[in-house]
């Protein structure tokens, strides 16, 4: 008898491969874009069937979400900036020239050879074998916390998420620096309806990124899922114009960034002494240095999201422009 | 027929169109998507090499180092998508 598991495996496998496909193929830039948000929920689905929740939980808030509103964001300022704002344009937004179609053809050749090569080595590797899973099993104890993952992300690599909080930081920095000076395309004109759904939706979006953080230390979720969930409140609050940037709050904005970053490097650089070294927590104090360095760097990635979101820094000729169109 | 080798050679296929997809596509946009194909496909790899026959637990480690990869990809798709914005602005202001 088939595993009905089986079914489902091979159905969600050609769908993601399908779907890879439709949104190179596909005409539409906007249509591009929304086959490219569904193909990341359901890969999140696969890596569900793959035992990996944390990572289905971060690529559908981070990698699918927030990744499918800058898309769509980029698209709306493309279009405006084209002139083809609210036309029913099919074509992409750069000028396109025919490409010769043995460019095409040696590409297609190299990328072929490049896939049947991974093919191979991917067969070939043993699969299943030991990783650090007894290494994990046996740290868990001393770590703090009782899950896996985030033991791993906050005890065990702590250098690795430093990083990965500060290339955001780096972001966000070179985003502004860009965007400086860059007119903006004004936002959609969203309706009334859309005001009253952002105010039934926020309070529950703030409880689930809370949630979401607070169970990280025992069960899948954690800082980044939690702050991804945390930064759709931003961008709700943003084009719902309940909240409009202002240049007197990029000062709060700029301690929201470095936060996450400075508190975790402060936590690191404090536990060294008595012999310790970076990031070697004390056992006793390890869960609450953990939850604290959560609780901040969520709040960074939050605020980091949704500045990414907004793009460019709010400036002063900005709200001169807004009193005059009051 | 298990699931770490079907979402293995999933992984595969969606890194290859991603790369074919980088090098021949026109679009900007279109590029910055299948860069981003490409690095779903990665992470299909490692979450598959950290998959282990169901009552085990899967290896923690190769999971974090995904998570980390999608934090940094979003940071790199909005630095990209900032420099299309700039890039497309000031094609416009050269046109006028």
């Amino acid at each position: 008898m088939t595993d009905p598991f089986l079914i489902l495996d091979l159905l969600l496998a050609g769908a993601v491969i399908a779907l890879a496909v439709a949104t190179l193929t596909v005409r539409d830039l906007f249509a591009a874009i929304v086959l490219f948000i569904v193909l990341g929920l359901l890969s999140a689905l696969a890596w569900v069937r793959l035992s990996a929740p944390d990572v289905a939980l971060a690529e559908a808030a981070i990698g699918t979400g927030v990744t499918g509103a800058l898309l769509l964001k980029t698209l709306h300022h493309l279009r405006y900036v084209a002139g083809t704002l609210g036309e029913q344009t099919a074509h992409g937004v750069t000028p396109v020239t025919p490409v010769p179609m043995s460019v095409i053809w040696a590409n297609a050749a190299f990328c072929g050879l490049i896939t049947l090569g991974l093919a191979i080595a991917f067969l070939d590797a043993p699969l299943g074998g030991p990783g650090f899973d007894a290494l994990v099993a046996d740290a868990i104890p001393a770590s703090g916390v009782d899950h896996g993952v985030t033991a791993v992300l906050l005890n065990f690599r702590s250098y690795d998420t430093l990083m990965e909080v500060v290339v955001l930081l780096a972001a966000v920095i070179a985003v502004w620096q860009i965007e400086r000076g860059l007119s903006e395309a004004p936002s959609p004109d969203l309706s009334v309806i859309w005001q009253g759904f952002a105010r039934l939706t926020l309070p529950a979006i703030v409880v689930v990124g809370t949630y979401l953080l607070w169970k990280g230390s025992e069960a899948p979720g954690g800082a980044f899922q939690g702050g991804a969930v945390l930064a759709a409140v931003g961008i709700l609050l943003l084009l719902s114009r309940l909240y409009v940037p202002r240049p007197a709050h990029r000062a709060l904005a700029r301690w929201g960034f470095v936060l996450g970053t400075g508190v975790f490097a402060g936590v690191a650089l404090l536990v060294t002494g008595g012999g310790r070294v970076t990031f070697e927590y004390p056992p006793e104090h390890a869960k609450t240095l953990i939850l604290l360095i959560e609780g901040l760097v969520t709040v960074s990635i939050a605020v980091t999201l949704a500045a990414l979101f907004h793009g460019r820094e709010p400036v002063a000729v900005r709200a001169k422009e807004a009193r005059h169109d009051a | 027929m298990t699931p770490d080798l079907i979402y293995g050679l999933t992984g595969i296929a969606v890194f290859a169109i991603g790369l074919t997809g980088a090098l021949c596509a026109q679009d900007r946009l279109r590029r910055v998507l299948a860069l981003k194909l490409c690095s779903l496909g990665a992470g299909f790899l490692l979450v598959v090499a950290a998959w282990r026959e169901p009552p085990a637990a899967p290896d923690p480690v190769p999971h974090a180092l995904v998570i980390t990869g999608i934090v940094v990809m979003i940071s790199a798709t909005a630095v990209a998508l900032a420099l299309i914005r700039r890039l497309q602005s000031l094609e416009a202001e050269d046109d006028d």
